[in-house]
């Protein structure tokens, strides 16, 4: 391991930096999906976790971060901006079910969404 | 100091703080509404990093379709289920406090595993001055039509054009779904159907 922020602000950044902050919205996300009763609550962790994604696309793509012979060039961007939308699809369909079952229990508890439950 | 700060880095840092700050806010937080406003504000400081990476048209679609648009859906479906009840959900401190554990081994794990690979170090100062500047747009819609203007001399790169309307008719039917599925019902009248 290489001192993380030695020389950080007089040297530019790189790949793994873009990496640690993409972990750091990943793992937040994540226990966000995981810990909420709220229902709204799970839907804004996975938006965490699709940022997150999407920021370690943009490192890998971008020219500025590695030398030009290890990038993903333009896909990356184009993945990111496929998982944006994708995530606007996703947030659509989730909250049209929330609000369904709020409507039906009067309730936005996932734990009290357990009528499946064998 | 000897070397002057570099700015890039410096926005690259200012971005990485406020993003995470406000991404463990999210999670720390059990205010529902606090804990929208904290992620738009996560989101708006991840643009900012997609800007100081070079990648200017996906920040400001990031702004614009997941700041301006995602997320003012769910701050709508948080106004429509805003009950007192649901507003502060506790969760056990046993569970927050596993949910701590197991996401600090996670992230070690990840934080391992970007530190690891040598090739995903910084660039020297001059190696990038050195690169041009490039917009994106013009590129990235050209390559959403199947011709990738940013890598001519191979032509076996290829196009996303049958992504692109993939995506759009899977976006149209997600909303007509969604909108059957939210439509105005009378309370008590689901169960029964």
């Amino acid at each position: 391991m290489m001192p993380l922020f030695a020389n950080i602000l007089t040297e530019p950044v790189g790949v793994a930096h873009y990496l640690v902050v993409g972990a750091v919205l990943f793992v937040c996300g994540a226990l966000c999906m995981a810990t909420k009763r709220n229902a709204i609550g799970v839907l804004l962790g996975i938006e965490l976790v699709l940022n997150g994604a999407n920021l370690n696309f943009i490192a890998f793509g971008s020219r500025y971060l590695r030398d030009s012979q290890g990038t993903i060039g333009l896909d990356g961007q184009l993945m990111s901006l496929f998982v944006i939308v994708l995530a606007a699809a996703e947030a659509a369909v989730a909250l049209a079910i929330a609000l369904n079952f709020y409507n039906s229990f009067s309730s936005i508890d996932v734990d009290q969404a357990d009528q499946l439950q064998g | 100091m000897s070397d002057p700060i570099y700015w890039p880095s410096f926005f690259f840092l200012l971005f990485a703080g406020i993003a995470c700050a406000f991404a463990i806010a999210v999670v720390v937080s059990s205010n529902i509404v606090r804990m929208a406003f904290y992620l738009v504000m996560s989101l708006a400081a991840t643009a900012g990093l997609f800007f100081v990476a070079g990648a200017d048209f996906v920040g400001s679609m990031q702004v614009l379709i997941y700041v301006g648009g995602t997320l003012v859906l769910l701050v709508f479906g948080v106004m429509l289920t805003s009950q007192d009840r649901f507003i502060s959900m506790k969760t056990s401190r046993f569970e927050l406090g596993m949910a701590a554990g197991v996401g600090a081994c996670l992230f070690l794990l990840l934080l391992f595993a970007a530190w690891s690979v040598p090739e995903w170090r910084s660039l020297s100062r001059e190696q990038v001055d050195a690169i041009a500047l490039e917009p994106t747009a013009t590129p990235l819609g050209m390559a959403l039509l199947g011709a990738r203007v940013d890598a001519p001399e191979s032509p076996d790169v290829a196009g996303y054009l049958l992504v692109f309307e993939i995506i759009s008719v899977h976006l149209l039917v997600v909303l007509v779904g969604a909108a059957y599925l939210a439509r105005a019902k009378r309370k008590g009248s689901a169960i029964a159907e």
